[in-house]
């Protein structure tokens, strides 16, 4: 029994290889993609839409409503990563239903990807936010003395992504392949169940989670002054 | 080893090429269809809230036409009722004079016929009157009534007042036409030899007499000269009769007063 997908290698060319970890994110991508371009086709503008309209509108309100809460000025700019981030982490954890189904985000491949998407994400938004210079400024704060430990939280927190994930992910599945050969029956619908939820959590941890670096990188660091009132004439 | 570096490579590039897939078909379109929805519906609103607005206005223009009309109507309808009122007292008013005018032609109408009825009442009274008068005459006495109307009708000349006499002699002298007898009856020749005698001893003259018959008297026997006159008739006594019949009547009919008309036709020794 493999510890992660990435050991299930369909084709090797070399270096390059396609294992089931890749094969299943395609499989998710094209579901996804398709599902999404099935519903929008026939988009109505009208009072009545249909219910798939109803439930992706519903969907995408209430990330870009999330978004916004966490402080992010203009949720709609950074939308599509976040969003993407954590229905693709859900969508995988929702697969985890379907017998045989191997999430990819199970593999510490993926979800290390996925970390140090946010890992670049992050300085690429801070400094198209706030500028090259005030970013980097944002290291040295409160004081010059915290940028070491700046530096190495960033680090450490895109470790943390990775493996946060990953561990979930794979421990779930790897506990009802367990129970699987252990209690047959019963018992690990109960743990799919279960680990559905977990993954379900995850996944909006790792979205939100990404949206408060997100945030904390666009936001300013110093407040910006109030406009000055027009001096009073004698 | 955990992890696959080609496969880190990979699947970061599947995720960015995720992201653009549902950027391009899921983000995008749903966030234009809730974009121009809300749009929409914020101009449905305010499609909504001027149609209120006009329908408004509408509600108060026609609620102050009601009430321009209401107030017409009931000003038409006043000027209606005061026209139907003053209507209705002109016709009544003409009704009532026209119901007056026809009581007192039928008024009228009923004192002219007793009139003609107490006439010939009188008339047939008189004629009844003298029929059996001459026949109680005739069987008592053996004379006849025209003997005793002439013997009474010389009584009277013989018998009248100093002023009535003066006033009658008066008359015949200053008319040179002779004095007229007039009767119902021919007056045999010895009562007119006896009127003759008594009118020459009344009067110590030598009096011009002319007998002629007469339809108008009524039983009796009448001498009339230069507008004077002298007589007995039976009509004396039915004058008499008609006042009280003429009374009577008055007081069964109102408006009825046939004994001032019947009155009217007495003849007496009065003067004309």
């Amino acid at each position: 029994m493999n510890l992660t997908t990435d050991q299930d290698i369909l084709w090797q060319h070399g270096f390059a290889k396609l294992n089931l970890t890749v094969l299943t994110t395609w499989i998710m991508m094209v579901a996804m993609s398709a599902g999404a371009w099935l519903i929008t086709r026939r988009l109505a503008t009208g009072a009545v839409i249909s219910r798939w309209q109803a439930t992706l509108e519903i969907l995408v309100g209430a990330i870009q409503e999330q978004i916004k809460e966490l402080g992010v000025d203009n949720p709609g700019r950074y939308l599509a990563f976040l969003a993407t981030l954590f229905l693709f982490v859900g969508t995988a954890a929702l697969g985890t239903i379907i017998p045989g189904f191997k999430p990819p985000t199970g593999s510490l491949s993926t979800t290390a990807a996925l970390a140090l998407l946010v890992f670049v994400a992050v300085p690429f938004y801070g400094v198209r936010a706030q500028g090259l210079w005030s970013y980097l400024k944002s290291y040295t704060t409160p004081s010059f003395i915290m940028l070491p430990f700046n530096i190495i939280s960033e680090f450490s927190r895109t470790l943390a992504l990775a493996v946060r994930l990953f561990g979930n992910m794979m421990s779930g599945v790897m506990i009802v392949a367990i129970l699987l050969t252990i209690t047959p029956f019963i018992f690990p619908v109960a743990m799919t169940a279960l680990g559905l939820l977990t993954g379900m959590v995850q996944a909006y941890i790792f979205g939100i989670l990404a949206a408060v670096y997100i945030a904390a990188a666009t936001r300013s660091p110093t407040p910006k002054p109030a406009p000055k009132a027009a001096p009073a004439h004698p | 080893m955990l992890i696959d570096w080609f496969t880190v490579g990979a699947q970061a590039l599947n995720f960015i090429i995720l992201v653009w897939l549902l950027k391009h078909f899921l983000y995008k379109p749903v966030l234009a269809a809730i974009d121009t929805r809300e749009k929409r519906i914020a101009a449905e609103v305010a499609d909504a809230n001027t149609k209120r607005a006009e329908a408004q206005k509408s509600r108060d223009d026609f609620q102050a036409k009601d009430k321009a009309f209401d107030d017409q109507r009931a000003t038409l309808l006043a000027k209606a009722v005061d026209d139907a009122k003053a209507d209705h007292d002109r016709l009544v008013g003409d009704a009532r004079k026209e119901a007056d005018a026809l009581r007192a032609s039928q008024q009228a109408s009923l004192r002219d016929e007793l009139s003609a009825l107490g006439a010939q009442v009188r008339r047939s009274a008189s004629d009844e009157v003298f029929a059996i008068a001459r026949k109680t005459l005739a069987d008592l006495a053996t004379v006849s009534l025209e003997e005793r109307m002439g013997e009474v009708f010389t009584r009277r000349l013989r018998q009248m007042d100093a002023q009535s006499k003066e006033a009658l002699g008066a008359a015949l002298r200053g008319s040179a036409e002779p004095a007229v007898v007039t009767s119902t009856f021919d007056i045999p020749g010895a009562q007119r030899a006896a009127i003759q005698n008594a009118l020459n001893e009344t009067f110590s003259t030598e009096v011009k007499v002319r007998f002629a018959d007469s339809d108008t008297t009524v039983c009796g026997i009448e001498l009339r000269a230069g507008g004077q006159k002298v007589g007995w008739s039976i009509a004396e006594y039915l004058g008499a009769l008609d006042r009280r019949v003429g009374g009577l009547l008055d007081s069964q009919g109102p408006g009825a007063k046939p004994g001032a008309a019947v009155a009217a036709t007495h003849v007496n020794a009065a003067a004309v």
